[in-house]
């Protein structure tokens, strides 16, 4: 077909967001047509939700199990691929999407890049474009000699499409696959902390700036005198100084609810991010000019953290 | 038994840096080099599994890269690596991450560990992909994203913990030898004595070449790469507003958007 294959995803029987977003970007790659799968025991119940404009097939793939396997879908989506040769495989750059895609194109010799936020097509040519040396340059990739080129992209940056269409609707039969790892079962995070950090409205959140445990009482007395619920990036709760249940970003918490964010001390990696970008008046203060909470901050302040808290305890 | 621990040297950047003349990366004088955050956690993870079962486990830390990365290494043998193995030719210069994980690939077969760990990602390319590609060309099975691990020397399967998004994690057992990415927050690395420092500075580093690994130049490098730089650039600064001054007309700006936004009094 060598258009482009969309791997949706879901987890425990809902779909992932990404996945729609996954669709948005498939859009902009030069109007080429674009096929979606997804795999899950029953997966028919998907096929309304990724009914969208702009997809021409969605290719349902029973699976025995619900939950991912990384032999399962390595082989899936590894025969997929062979069967429908797209020029473009997109999916989610996910903890799920990291435990088989590197497999996949290594074993097959495709192109492939990771955590990628700009693709685009011109005259035939893929450009995929992605952060380094912690999101302070961007880099821009191309697959010269490439016939099929696997791009997991970041999620919330692509826009998922909107309305519904009425796609063909075709069942691909994956192969027989004896896996080498047994899931047993989900575990909770743990929670049941004294906040919930996606409805705090204000959250005054602290990163591996603040340098040591014992500079966290500061922080935490500030917070109460500002109204603020204090948050962290996950080196703090690592660490264990404060609750993992007031980590902020991909493996932590959402700030749904939240309408100022003040981030000090956080460089802003992409998955602090995820949690809090959104936010509509984000303030970073930060020693270092060039760190990337800058690029999502409405407000900055370059500077020591120490010394404006400081500061700001006076007028409150 | 025998655990394989890969480690990267990563950079970060000075604070004015510029670019090679080619423009398809910084220019190597403006990089300051640091092992990975992840390793850390994997190779302490691998000290605790020697530990716990009272020593029969060789670590063997592997990196592949220039003369430079022996720093990261004397790290690892301070840290409890028992070896450290070097991997480097002219030719390996460029590879990316797949490119990187065929010579690891080719690296765990001449030392066939029970155990491969490498981080989840880089610090400086944020890949997430080494790890995973080794195991595909080894053919092993593989896990990412592991935040509890429970292996005891000489079983044929072990039990760990993924991580997934929200903190949510699932629990899953797996064939070994096996691949695991490992990720932040598993343990508490511990820092290296000035002892085990002094120790590992008298400790050799053994080399390995492309030939010793039975590999050829196009399959590493630029040519074994799964992508191809074009060019980097630094991007736009984005929106936000600099808030000038001192420090005391700084925080003091800062509560008068404080006051506005939570509309306090
Ligand atoms: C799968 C996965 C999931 C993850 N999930 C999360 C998550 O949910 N949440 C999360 O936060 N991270 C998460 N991470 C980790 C993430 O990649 C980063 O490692 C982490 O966010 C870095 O935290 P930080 O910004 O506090 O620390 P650093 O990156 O070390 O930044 C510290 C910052 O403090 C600044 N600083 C230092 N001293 C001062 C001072 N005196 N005054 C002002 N500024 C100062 C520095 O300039 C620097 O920018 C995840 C990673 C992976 C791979
Ligand atoms: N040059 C290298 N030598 C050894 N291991 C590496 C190298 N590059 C990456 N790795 C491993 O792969 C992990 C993740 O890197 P990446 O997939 O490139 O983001 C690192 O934590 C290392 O374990």
């Amino acid at each position: 077909m060598s258009g482009v294959l969309v791997i949706a995803e879901q987890r425990r029987g809902e779909l992932r967001p990404v996945s729609l977003e996954l669709l948005g970007a498939a859009q902009a790659l030069g109007g080429l047509p674009v096929a979606v799968a997804v795999l899950a025991p029953n997966p028919a119940r998907f096929v309304p939700a990724l009914s969208v404009p702009g997809v021409a097939e969605v290719i349902t793939v029973e699976l025995a199990i619900s939950e991912f396997d990384p032999d399962t879908f390595e082989s899936a989506v590894g025969a997929l691929i062979r069967a429908r040769a797209p020029a473009v495989v997109l999916m989610a750059h996910s903890v799920d999407s990291f435990g088989y895609a590197a497999a996949l194109a290594a074993r097959h010799g495709y192109g492939f890049a990771t955590d990628v936020f700009k693709v685009e097509r011109t005259g035939g040519e893929l450009i995929a474009t992605r952060g380094g040396y912690g999101q302070k340059v961007n880099v821009e990739v191309d697959f010269p000699g490439r016939d099929t080129v696997i791009l997991a992209l970041r999620a919330n940056v692509f826009k998922p499409p909107e309305g519904t269409a009425a796609p063909v609707v075709s069942a691909f039969e994956a192969p027989a696959v004896e896996s080498r790892s047994l899931g047993r079962e989900y575990i909770e995070p743990p929670g049941g902390d004294d906040v919930d950090m996606s409805t705090a409205e204000f959250i005054l959140s602290i990163g591996r700036g603040i340098g040591e445990e014992a500079k966290v009482a500061q922080f935490r007395e500030l917070a109460q005198a500002l109204g603020a619920t204090l948050g962290c990036s996950r080196p703090i709760a690592d660490a264990g100084w404060l609750p993992k249940s007031r980590q902020v970003g991909q493996s932590g918490k959402t700030a749904s609810a939240c309408k100022l964010y003040v981030a000090m001390g956080v460089s802003g990696a992409i998955q602090h991010l995820a949690g809090m970008k959104h936010v509509a008046t984000i303030v970073a203060v930060n020693t270092d000019a060039e760190a990337s909470i800058f690029s999502v901050a409405k407000y900055g302040i370059v500077g020591d953290i120490f010394e404006i808290a400081e500061e700001l305890r006076r007028h409150f | 038994m025998k655990i394989l621990v890969a480690v990267k040297q990563v950079a970060a950047l000075e604070e004015d840096f510029e670019f090679r003349a080619d423009g398809r990366d910084v220019d190597g004088d403006f990089l300051v080099m640091d092992l990975n955050e992840w390793d850390d956690y994997s190779l302490e993870e691998a000290v605790k599994i020697k530990e716990a079962c009272g020593g029969a486990v060789e670590i063997v830390a592997v990196s592949v890269g220039p003369p430079t990365v022996d720093e990261a290494l004397r790290k690892c043998l301070a840290k409890g690596a028992d070896r450290a193995v070097r991997i480097w030719d002219e030719a390996m210069r460029g590879s990316d991450s797949i490119a990187v994980a065929r010579i690891l690939a080719a690296a765990a077969r001449a030392e066939a560990p029970d155990l491969l760990f490498a981080g989840v990602q880089s610090s400086d390319q944020a890949v997430a992909a080494t790890g995973i590609a080794t195991a595909g060309f080894l053919g092993w099975p593989h896990a990412a994203v592991v935040s509890q691990f429970t292996y005891t020397p000489g079983a044929a399967t072990a039990v760990l913990r993924r991580e997934l998004e929200g903190g949510l994690l699932h629990e899953l057992e797996i064939r070994t030898p096996a691949v695991l990415t490992i990720q932040l927050g598993i343990n508490t690395p511990r820092y290296a004595s000035l002892r085990s420092i002094k120790q590992a500075a008298a400790k050799p580093i053994e080399l390995r070449t492309l030939a010793d690994l039975s590999l050829n130049a196009a399959e590493v490098g630029e040519a074994g790469s799964s992508a191809r730089v074009r060019r980097m650039y630094v991007p736009d600064k984005g929106r936000a507003e600099l808030i000038e001054g001192s420090a005391a007309e700084q925080a003091k700006r800062l509560a008068a958007i404080i006051r506005e936004s939570t509309g306090a009094a």
